[in-house]
């Protein structure tokens, strides 16, 4: 598998992500800077880093969702290419509209950086499937605006559609329905807050997030 | 040609930074403060013969995320 990581001014998450896809692939992933107008030949995974893109001005993602290489990545969504973004990431393929809804400041207006727990509320996606449906694993968040928003009748549809890939089983920012992790149609693009390539190596604390991109490497 | 492009939370949609403002309020004694909306006010210099539309679009594409943001525009 032939992996990318976007890299945005701001980005900082970058590297560990482009440390947790070679983990998993055996491969080191193309670094594709932001201006890029296409993607590298051959990409089956695109990782869009967490961070600080373009400072957060105007609304978190906001800004990254306009750049170049979003077009790009847009395009290789829709041919079935998988694109995971995390935490800023996440942010970002929402302001492109690859995913539903919108992550705001969270509700207790705090920036939260702590590992929490969640629950797989869909252990049948390619970056699920090596979790058990309903399975608790922790994962650490570091984000300020990760409070997930979008109107009753789109969360009654995802949900419907089994698109919530992951839910928070504690209180963390105050996103609807608990909602931490999200997938579009197709199920090849999923945004998520928390961190899983904070979670990757015995060194973290943990391996509940390697599995994530061990699922990816065999999908 | 100047236009003011005020960008508010839908009504309904949680206001973090607002609740904040009016917790501050109330802990500084003024005490009538029914409730705070923040939002944010952006100053376009536009060149003249600016159309409406292409301020509406310029709001819908970047200004604001109508996920969860309303607009108002104002000709200054």
């Amino acid at each position: 598998m032939n992996t990318a990581v976007i890299v945005f001014p701001g980005s900082n998450c970058d590297r560990d992500l482009a440390v947790a896809f070679e983990q998993a692939t055996g491969k080191k992933p193309h670094m594709v800077w932001h201006r890029e107008t296409e993607m590298p030949d051959g990409i089956d995974l695109i990782g869009v880093p967490g961070g600080f893109s373009y400072g957060d001005y105007l609304r978190s993602g906001a800004m990254a969702a306009q750049s170049p290489v979003m077009r790009a990545v847009s395009d290789a969504a829709a041919k079935g290419t998988y694109v995971l973004g995390i935490c800023n990431g996440f942010q970002v393929l929402t302001e492109t509209g690859l995913l539903p809804g919108a992550l705001m400041r969270n509700a207790g207006i705090s920036f939260v950086c702590r590992d929490v727990k969640l629950t797989v509320a869909n252990s049948q996606s390619a970056f699920t499937s090596r979790y058990k449906a309903d399975e608790e694993i922790l994962i650490p968040v570091a984000h300020h605006d990760g409070n997930y928003f979008a109107d009753a009748e789109t969360l009654d549809r995802i949900e419907g559609e089994g698109r919530v890939a992951f839910r928070y089983a504690e209180e963390v920012n105050g996103s609807a329905r608990n909602i931490a992790g999200v997938l579009n149609e197709g199920g090849n693009v999923l945004g998520m807050m928390p961190h899983p390539e904070r979670m990757s190596e015995a060194a973290h604390g943990g391996l509940d997030g390697k599995r994530l991109f061990d699922a990816l490497a065999s999908a | 040609m100047k236009a003011r492009v005020t960008i508010t939370l839908k009504n309904g949609v949680l206001d973090p930074q607002g609740k904040a403002i009016h917790h501050a309020l109330e802990g500084l004694g003024f005490g009538g403060v029914n409730d705070v909306r923040a939002g944010k006010m952006i100053e376009l210099d536009l060149a003249d013969g600016t159309s409406d539309a292409e301020i509406e679009e310029m709001c819908k594409k970047l200004l604001a995320n109508t996920v969860i943001e309303n607009y108002r525009i104002e000709r200054a």
